[in-house]
């Protein structure tokens, strides 16, 4: 275990797992839990800055991302973990552009000072994958588990802003560090070749059927390769993965009806976590297999 | 003696260029500026100084004006400086009353504001007005050169030269890494646009090699030292243990047979892994020198000292050796041709194409192999899982004009693809698609060639290709590779399923170019590639003299090219040589006797052993011939007894004196 880990880390949740990715922070909360690691939760913490702000008003982002990496800095010491992609991108956008462009920085700094904040130092940003890859590790892992997993083989999907533009979390185009913890804790994973590929953002409520055709297409291979569940590291992955299996059925004729988990969700589990503080009943499509996956009350014959 | 205080009349000359100078300097300020400083005779501006009347100018200054000074603002030394210096001793005056002010490369061509580079100029002419003062009359010596070549690298560039010169009657050190000469040309199948089989061209020359009087081959060596200067080189040539010995071995191949290993089941290189091949191996049957090798890292005895050495009693000639260890050789040469060629680009970094990940998935080296008589297939297309391709994807610009990999164009991609799309057709009979994003056929009879496949039914696909994957839309798709790209053309995304996927990889430096550069003190393009003296002029010259460039480690070019450049590259050693001697430049150090206190700081660290010490006069001595002129002892000289022509102190002190006297 790394000193990182001993100390714990900063928390940022961002909008989503307070709303449709709690079962993503619940889960989270539990893992690091079982694990014995301290999560503390950013103090008054705001909006990240992506959304929409990104794409329309870029200062207006850098501001609201530089007010929570000022309110990091001053719990100095630790890493700050951000588990949505979205998140974890435009913190890392914001720092980068800050330190490179001039012109951000001081409309950053403006900002701070009407806000009689600091600038934000060098907080290290970190993505739970990479924590648990590297802080963590699979030995680690490996010592604690408790259950096997019994739900079979698992597609990883990554996204693409844990991966991109900044590498630090895995390859860009072919990450391998979520399927290498599973496979490590005795998961099989499928050779996914779109897990890096869009999930469709934000077109699956403005262009709905652009949207749902992407998703389609991400199903409709994991389930060709053999996947029984996809396991994602970014909540809107998961939403929009989850949310519109009935429609792409119904549009598609194939019929889709394949759980949608949280990495948390699953190391959690097989490190002996409880189903409700894992957040499993949050799932909407593939209840009835997570039922027959997840036997909390014969758990002794599913012990190692 | 003393002799009697001359008096010093400088003459100034300051050039247009065009407007290549004069469009960012006000020529005139300067010359008017350096007109009214002390000692100045003469101060004109000319359009073009280095022009005949402009030379001439200078001439007729010195005979009207009695002018015992020279000093032109113009361009690099690089280019004119020799000019300036023959012009001066045209008019009668030591050529090194002269000195050359760079007011274009450093001056005009990387300013913006007229006034700020106009001062700038001026600045410059001011500390050469005070440094040329205290220039003294020097002469530069002559000293013979060495009438042998060492050519680096036996691709068809290095073979091409060391031919060139050894008809020439030189003397030529053909120096090879890899256990044989023949280099990526020898890998070929056929060669575009003619389709003339490569081995058929190529062969013959790798024997004429091995065959010369006037040629030493040692392949499985590297130059790992190289000292001294033009006309003059001193090399060290490290000859890697083979442990089969070059003079014994017939390349019978029996050893062969005999190793222990009874399966050949290691990648053959020059078969880009496709073949395989034993510890002991000779690369492929034209091999030249055609003498067995064996791998040190896989072979059991080498490697562990435990194996029967089968191979050993196989050889009734006693050829293996295991007790061969690396090898120096000392050389002396005159000239240097480097011609260590280039690296095909790593297809594993542009993870899109997928290479490594599918095995269907192909660079094109590899189809050389596959579409070759003599490769691991004999010739037949078949893929890695068996099967027969009856569609073909090849992709044109795999690590070329792209900004995540390499941004320049490697020349010859575009031919060579076409080449294997007919190839391949013909082999195969399979359906081609060709993905491009621009059709480059420049060369003679290349556009010709491109119409010819047009006819032939290739496919072509105007756009970059995303992606190659295997995820599965339609059933149609099933089973294959899917070549996702925008045809630019038709202004659509298409996804088209292929069996085999080829990756025109690009031309791109060898890792250790860095290393082969410093080596022999020569320059790199950004992109890593040694540089030529002059693009246009003088593409097969370098910075340092006496070395010379031919083939792909210039830059990507075809075999064409790359022959013509080795030809050249040739003939300039060749002009070398055979002007009999080389004059260097004075800017040598020497020691003043009655100063030397004989401490012999200085004998250590000279880097080129040129100072020695003279016991019975107590004193140091240097070497004029060894003296590069690098100014370390200069520097360290605890008495200030060493001094260095055309860096005297006087002369670096009056110059700083100069440009900093109107700041």
């Amino acid at each position: 275990m790394s000193n990182e880990s001993e100390k714990g880390y900063l928390y940022f949740p961002g909008c989503s797992l307070k709303s449709t990715g709690r079962a993503y922070e619940e889960s989270l909360l539990e893992l690091f839990r079982l694990l014995d690691i301290p999560l503390q939760e950013l103090d008054d913490w705001n909006c990240c800055g992506a959304t929409s702000y990104m794409g329309i008003d870029e200062e207006a982002a850098f501001v609201l991302g530089a007010r929570n990496l000022s309110i990091a800095c001053q719990t100095p010491g630790r890493d700050l973990m951000a588990p949505c992609s979205a998140c974890y991108m435009v913190l890392r956008k914001t720092q980068d552009y800050t330190s490179k462009y001039p012109q951000v920085r001081r409309e950053v700094e403006a900002a701070m000072k009407r806000a009689d904040l600091p600038m934000p130092g060098q907080v290290k940003i970190r993505h739970p994958l990479e924590i648990l890859y590297h802080d963590v590790g699979a030995e680690r892992l490996k010592n604690l588990k408790k259950r096997n997993w019994l739900g079979g083989t698992i597609a990883c999907y990554y996204g693409c802003q844990a991966v991109r533009p900044y590498s630090d979390v895995d390859d860009a185009y072919n990450p391998v560090k979520m399927d290498e913890l599973l496979r490590a804790m005795g998961v099989q994973t499928i050779d996914y070749c779109l897990k890096t590929k869009c999930c469709a953002g934000v077109l699956t409520g403005t262009v709905p059927p652009v949207g749902r055709r992407v998703n389609y297409i991400l199903l409709k291979e994991a389930v060709r390769k053999g996947a029984q569940a996809v396991v994602t590291i970014c909540p809107l992955c998961q939403i929009n993965l989850d949310a519109y299996q009935k429609e792409i059925s119904a549009e598609s004729g194939e019929r889709f009806d394949i759980p949608i988990l949280y990495l948390p969700q699953v190391l959690g589990w097989m490190l002996g976590g409880r189903k409700k503080e894992l957040a499993f009943h949050r799932c909407i499509a593939g209840r009835r297999y997570l039922n027959e996956w997840l036997r909390e009350t014969k758990e002794e014959e599913a012990y190692v | 003696m003393s002799k009697p205080v001359e008096e010093i009349r400088i003459g100034v000359y300051v050039c247009h260029c065009g407007t290549n100078i004069a469009g960012m300097v006000d020529v005139k300020n300067v010359a008017d500026f350096a007109s009214r400083l002390p000692g100045v005779t003469v101060s004109r501006e000319y359009k073009y100084m280095c022009s005949d009347p402009g030379q001439e100018l200078i001439r007729q200054d010195i005979k009207e004006h009695r002018l015992n000074r020279i000093v032109v603002a113009s361009c690099s030394p690089l280019l004119h400086e020799e000019t300036f210096r023959a012009a001066t001793a045209k008019g009668g005056l030591n050529p090194f009353f002269f000195h050359l002010v760079n007011i274009r490369e450093h001056d005009s061509w990387v300013h913006e504001n007229r006034q700020d580079a106009t001062a700038k100029a001026n600045a410059l002419v001011h500390a050469a007005v005070e440094r040329v003062r205290s220039h003294k009359a020097l002469t530069k010596k002559q000293v013979p050169v060495n009438p042998a070549v060492l050519v680096v690298g036996g691709g068809i560039a290095g073979i091409h030269a060391a031919l060139t010169l050894a008809n020439a009657g030189k003397k030529v050190y053909l120096v090879e890494r890899e256990p044989t000469i023949g280099g990526h040309m020898a890998k070929f199948d056929k060669t575009f646009p003619t389709l003339d089989c490569a081995a058929c061209i190529l062969t013959p020359k790798m024997s004429s090699v091995k065959s010369h009087k006037n040629i030493t081959l040692w392949s499985y060596s590297e130059v790992s030292r190289i000292e001294g200067y033009v006309g003059n080189f001193e090399v060290t040539v490290r000859r890697q243990p083979r442990y089969v010995r070059e003079d014994l071995c017939v390349g019978c191949m029996e050893c062969i047979d005999a190793c222990v290993f009874k399966e050949a089941k290691f990648p053959n290189e020059f078969d880009e892994g496709l073949g395989k091949r034993k510890p002991i191996y000779v690369p492929f049957p034209q091999a030249t020198p055609k003498v067995a090798v064996i791998d040190p890292d896989r072979c059991l005895n080498v490697k562990t000292g435990k194996c029967k050495k089968s191979c050993v009693a196989s050889c009734d000639r006693g050829a293996i050796d295991f007790t061969q260890k690396p090898e120096d050789r000392q050389i002396k040469v005159g000239a240097v041709v480097v011609a260590t060629g280039f690296k095909a680009f790593d297809a594993k970094r542009s993870p899109q194409y997928g290479y490594g990940v599918y095995p269907n998935v192909y660079t094109s080296l590899e189809v050389e192999r596959l579409v070759n008589a003599s490769g691991p297939t004999s010739g037949e297309v078949v893929l890695r899982d068996g099967r027969h391709p009856k569609t073909v994807g090849i992709i044109h610009c795999v690590g070329s004009r792209e900004e995540h990999t390499n941004r320049w164009c490697s020349r010859v991609c575009c031919m060579y693809s076409l080449k294997l799309a007919h190839l391949v057709k013909e082999h195969s009979g399979a359906e081609v698609f060709n993905f491009y994003i621009d059709m480059r056929t420049p060369g003679k009879s290349f556009e010709e060639f491109y119409q010819k496949l047009l006819k032939e039914g290739v496919h072509f696909v105007r756009g970059k290709v995303a992606e190659v994957n295997d995820w599965v839309l339609d059933p149609s798709e099933q089973g294959k590779l899917v070549i996702r790209v925008e045809d630019t053309l038709l202004g659509t995304v298409r996804r088209i399923p292929v069996d085999m996927v080829v990756l025109g990889v690009g031309l791109e430096p060898h890792a250790d170019a860095q290393e082969v550069r410093r080596l022999f003190n020569i320059s790199c393009g950004t992109e890593g590639f040694f540089l030529e003296r002059h693009p246009k002029l003088a593409p097969v010259n370098t910075f340092t003299d006496g070395i010379f460039l031919a083939g792909c480690c210039q830059g990507p070019k075809d075999i064409p090219d790359t022959v013509a450049q080795a030809g050249a590259a040739a003939a300039e050693a060749l002009a070398l040589i055979d002007s009999g001697h080389v004059e260097l430049e004075p800017n040598t150090a020497y020691i003043v006797e009655e100063e030397c206190s004989g401490c012999k700081s200085c004998v250590p660290l000279c880097p080129y052993k040129a100072i020695s010490y003279v016991e019975d006069k107590k004193k140091a001595v240097i070497n004029e011939a060894l003296c590069k002129g690098c100014g370390t002892c200069v520097g360290a000289c605890p008495s200030s007894s060493i001094k260095q022509n055309l860096f005297e102190d006087e002369q670096v002190f009056s110059e700083i004196r100069g440009v900093l006297a109107d700041v």
